[in-house]
This record gives C-alpha cells, sequence and structure tokens, in this order.
C-alpha cells in the first residue's frame, strides 16, 4: 500500500502520479470522506488533498485531525489557493491560544 | 459545594492532603502549558512559512501543467502520465514533544529517477511541470508533518488549558472551603465542649458548698 496520497479534480492531482503518490480523481465531499476513510484503515501516511475537497469532507477532516495518522494536508488545486489551508492554520492557532496572534 | 465530607480531623488531613496534590498537579500543569504553547508558537511559525512557500511552488509547477496541457491534447497527458511512477514513500517515526506523541516523516523518494514517460510525444512544459513538482515532494512531506504536529499541539494545548483552569478554579478553591469549613466546625465544637466543662465545674462547685 502506498504511504502517500492524493485526492482532487483530476488536473490538480494528475501531476502527482509523476512523483510517484497514489492519485484519486475526487471531488464531491461525501465520496472524498469515504475515501479518505478507506485509506485511513489501509494505513496510508499522509493524503494530500485539494482545498476545494477539503472542505467539502471538512466532517471526515475533522474526525482524523487528533489522530496521529494519517496526517491530512490541504494542498493549492489547479485553479490556485483559495485560502482554506491557511485558514485551518490560523484555526489552530486561535484554539491554542485564544487569539489570533501570528497574523 | 461538591465536596462533601464528614467534619472530623480525619477528613480534614485527607483533604490536607488532596489540595497539595492539587496544587502541585496545578503548578505543574501550568508550566507544561507555558511551555507547550512556546513550542507550538515556533511550530506554528514555520508551519506558515513552509505554507506560503509550498503554495507559490505549487501554483509555479500548475502553471507549467496549464501550458503544457495547452501545447499537447488532453488524452496524451493522460496517457504520458497514466503509468505511475516508482511510489515514494514515507518513513514514519515518532518524536515526542512534552508527551505528546507527533509523526516524523523522513521522505524516501522512489527509485527510478527522471520522468515515467518517453519524451517522444510529450512536450518539454510537462517535463517542467513533473521535475518541479517532484522537486517540491521533500517540502510538501516537512509540511505534513509540521502541520500534524500543530494540530496535535494545539489539541493538547486545550485540553491542558482546560485542566488548569479546572484545577485553579474549581478544585483548589472548593478544597480550600470545605477545608475551611471543618477547622470552622471542629473549633466551634471545641469551645462548645469547654464552655460545656466550664459550666459543669461550676455546678459542681455550687453543689459542694
Amino acid at each position: 500500500m502506498a504511504d502517500i496520497a492524493m485526492i482532487g479534480d483530476k488536473d490538480s492531482v494528475l501531476l502527482g502520479r509523476a512523483a510517484g503518490l497514489e492519485v484519486y480523481f475526487e471531488t464531491e465531499g461525501q465520496a472524498a470522506g469515504r475515501l479518505i476513510d478507506k485509506l485511513a484503515r489501509e494505513n496510508t501516511r499522509i493524503i494530500f488533498v485539494t482545498e476545494p475537497v477539503f472542505e467539502a469532507a471538512s466532517e471526515t477532516v475533522k474526525k482524523y485531525r487528533s489522530a496521529a495518522f494519517p496526517a491530512i494536508i490541504p494542498i493549492p488545486s489547479g485553479k490556485g489557493s483559495t485560502g482554506a489551508a491557511m485558514r485551518s492554520v490560523r484555526e489552530n492557532v486561535e484554539k491554542a491560544i485564544g487569539a489570533d496572534i501570528l497574523f | 459545594m461538591a465536596i462533601s465530607y464528614k467534619p472530623t480531623r480525619m477528613e480534614m488531613s485527607r483533604l490536607k492532603k488532596r489540595l497539595s496534590t492539587a496544587s502541585r498537579g496545578h503548578k505543574l500543569m501550568k508550566d507544561k502549558r507555558d511551555e507547550t504553547v512556546r513550542r507550538f508558537i515556533t511550530f506554528v511559525r514555520r508551519n506558515r512559512e513552509l505554507r506560503e512557500r509550498v503554495e507559490a511552488l505549487m501554483s509555479e509547477a500548475m502553471k507549467s501543467f496549464v501550458i503544457a496541457k495547452a501545447t499537447m491534447s488532453t488524452p496524451a497527458v493522460e496517457e504520458a502520465l497514466c503509468f505511475p511512477a516508482a511510489s515514494a514513500k514515507v518513513e514514519v517515526g515518532s518524536a515526542k514533544v512534552l508527551s505528546v506523541e507527533v509523526p516524523k516523516l523522513t521522505y524516501i523518494p522512489g527509485e527510478s529517477r527522471g520522468l515515467p514517460y518517453g519524451v517522444f510525444g510529450t512536450s518539454s512544459e510537462l517535463d517542467t511541470a513533473v521535475s518541479k513538482f517532484s522537486e517540491l515532494m521533500p517540502l510538501l512531506i516537512e509540511l505534513a508533518e509540521v502541520e500534524k504536529t500543530c494540530n496535535l499541539l494545539a489539541d493538547e494545548i486545550e485540553k491542558t488549558r482546560r485542566r488548569v483552569n479546572a484545577l485553579e478554579y474549581v478544585m483548589i478553591p472548593q478544597l480550600q472551603e470545605a477545608i475551611h469549613d471543618i477547622s470552622m466546625k471542629l473549633d466551634e465544637n471545641e469551645r462548645g465542649n469547654l464552655t460545656r466543662l466550664m459550666k459543669t465545674k461550676d455546678m459542681l462547685k455550687a453543689k459542694e458548698e
């Protein structure tokens, strides 16, 4: 089983295949959530998801937040960054410190 | 008042022990919280820096890919990339940051170097896009590690902060109040006893006379 997987729309993740990642084409939230569950069961270590998918499957993503694996990491899609990933970093800061002191 | 107690000396010394444990725990928790926050801040700074870099490089790679797709037909691009390169692996270790287990990831690139397709029928823009993306991989893995660490630390800080507050504002005041109550009651008993004794002595004296 591959250690690193990538989920997103076709245009964004095709490149991942050339780098040796396990690539899945999925943009619909629920299906992506199920896919993440399946990958987590198969011991995938890192799952890169494009930002739109990250937001669509946010419920599943939350579930794995506090687990050590898999690490679900948002990456910008082919259309550019939507800022969702930065937002999740900021949420972390707010949760830990109580105020957004870094940005 | 959540702590129920009997006003006895035994109970009071038990509560006093609990209070000292609670205050020691509170102090330790507070130290832990402060240190975790300090570490968290360094991690989250790094996280932000990495993310900015990854996003910039990623959009560059994507741009080349878009150009590649414009110069080649979509089926040709898909065909070139449909055979996966040797799969990349990560070595997984774990490190501890203040008793929080965090992942430690080391990137092991797939064995075959170079492009997973033939140069015939593919454009050089595709090569650029692929090599740019491959260069990005170690950075992406590091980002994964740091971001996960941040997530885990943020959770831990939240938990620790709750515990500190629970000890500081609930547990310790309640114990102090209970101890105070018991000592008051014991003193009151003592005084009652004393007056009773004095009274009896007076009565006995009056009887003798």
